[in-house]
């Protein structure tokens, strides 16, 4: 059992390591969270100790996708959190129509769930066919899924009753071919999308947007980064352009969420000020 | 080896899942309104169940009692509930966190994870607490907080509405004490207090 002080220097120097051979900064992640990934990473290398990634992450290039894939794995299903969308599409959806073409930014996309089910109501909703949607996140192989648009069939039935809670109009049946045991969403949901790599840590503003979402990625962050990526949101989002969070995060401690206000607090939908 | 107790708790730790509501419900409102240490609680339950809980215990207990917040600060004599769905995290600067990663051992919540947490975080000033329960889920921990140095409580498991939580940390290590349901808040209370040194394992 290590002593969690020299735990902690590892830790340290591991992600040190990553930050200056590659660039990836995850210094600023929720330690204990971040921690216990590292430590089923070690293991699952067969190594005891953080400080034996060290040398992998230097010496062996091979090895930076299993470490970035592996502390930023993510399981999300369709329609997670139908509030949050309801919201959106009574709230939001009236003034972003009013917008002859529109840029909806997905931060953290994860395997790509929201970004179908978010097509499938904007579609509903007649907007998909102006909507440029940039899905963004920095796990390539989580990406890669997103791209595929193939799910597992029950989580995508299962989700069923979200669709409706969310505003879904019709049947979720409607918008995926059924085959053995996957579900893969009509391709015309993905025509309005593109996907690309980018880390809230580190890269830059991405052009005026009238809505982002960026459901439960805070709360892998410490207040220093949350801070900066809400900051990244607030210059990244046209004039009154809206934010939505995950249900379990929020701007009330941030000195960066006085640039927003409050629309729907329970589904933690907000508006640039 | 095995650190020495120092003394003054910090945090207690409570994991239960099957038939633990009722438990807590009974021995949560035992503790005194002085209660210094924060009680950071982990029950098995679906997203959106637990503030039916937190209601019910803020009826029943002099301590204050609140679904634990992303990035909150613990607070002594504070009971902070994991949230249904989220794993509940200590921080070494003693905030809170929440995650979905994915469920440990079919939970989510996950007792192993906020254990294991808190020990890293308090080591040798932490006391843990593990209910009755269908799953092994909190054993993990259990050794976890003992490997730094903190308390190891139990649940008797014949006690136990569902033994299979207490016995599998029966299994993995000794306790410092297997309780009775009685016996739970009285020695949460005297751990608590600062006459804790006195009081043999």
């Amino acid at each position: 059992m290590t002593d969690p002080v020299i735990e902690g220097i590892e830790l340290e120097l591991l992600l040190q390591a990553l930050q200056q051979r590659y660039g990836y900064d995850f210094r600023q992640y929720a330690r204990a969270s971040l921690l216990r990934r590292l430590r089923a990473l070690a293991e699952s290398s067969g190594k005891l100790r953080l400080s034996e990634l060290i040398p992998l992450v230097l010496h062996e290039p091979a090895f930076l996708d299993q470490l970035i894939n592996g502390i930023s794995v993510s399981v999300t299903e369709p329609f997670r959190d139908p509030r949050t969308l309801r919201a959106i599409m009574d709230k939001a959806v009236p003034w972003l129509g009013s917008h002859p073409f529109l840029k909806i930014w997905i931060a953290g996309c994860s395997t790509g769930e929201e970004i179908y089910s978010l097509a499938i109501l904007l579609e509903e909703a007649g907007l998909l066919a102006r909507t440029q949607i940039y899905a963004t996140d920095i796990n390539t192989e989580s990406m890669r899924k997103a791209k595929t648009g193939v799910y597992n069939l029950e989580a995508v039935k299962n989700a069923e009753d979200n669709y409706r809670l969310a505003g879904g109009r019709k049947q979720l049946s409607d918008y995926y071919v059924a085959q053995y045991r996957r579900a893969k969403f009509a391709a015309r949901l993905f025509e309005r999308v593109v996907v690309s790599q980018h880390n809230l840590a580190t890269d830059a503003v991405f052009g005026a947007m009238q809505l982002i979402l960026c459901r439960n990625v805070l709360i892998y962050f410490n207040r220093e980064l949350q801070e900066r990526a809400v900051d990244l949101f607030a210059e990244s989002l046209v004039h009154r352009g809206y934010l939505a969070l995950g249900l379990r995060e929020s701007l009330r401690t941030l000195p960066t969420g006085l640039r927003f206000e409050e629309v729907d607090g329970a589904s933690k939908l907000f508006r640039l000020r | 080896m095995r650190p020495s107790f120092s003394g003054s708790v910090e945090a207690v730790v409570i994991g239960g899942s099957a038939g633990s509501v009722e438990l807590l419900l009974k021995v949560l409102p035992r503790l005194p309104a002085d209660f210094q240490p924060a009680v950071l609680v982990c029950i098995h339950a679906a997203a959106n169940t637990t503030q039916g809980l937190v209601e019910l215990l803020a009826e029943r207990t002099e301590l204050p009692v609140s679904e634990a917040e992303d990035k909150q600060l613990i607070a002594p004599g504070h009971i902070h509930l994991a949230p249904g769905g989220y794993h509940l995290l200590v921080e070494r600067d003693r905030s809170l966190s929440l995650s979905l990663d994915p469920p440990v051992l079919h939970a989510r919540p996950s007792i192993d994870v906020l254990f294991e947490s808190a020990a890293d975080c308090y080591q040798n000033q932490l006391v843990s607490l593990l209910l009755t329960g269908a799953s092994a889920d909190g054993a993990r921990g259990s050794l976890r907080v003992r490997q730094q140095g903190g308390r190891v409580l139990v649940q008797e498991p014949t006690s136990a509405a569902v033994a299979t939580m207490p016995q599998a940390l029966l299994a993995l290590l000794q306790p410092d004490a297997i309780l009775h349901p009685d016996e739970m808040a009285p020695l949460l209370t005297r751990l608590g207090s600062s006459l804790v040194h006195s009081v043999p394992p």
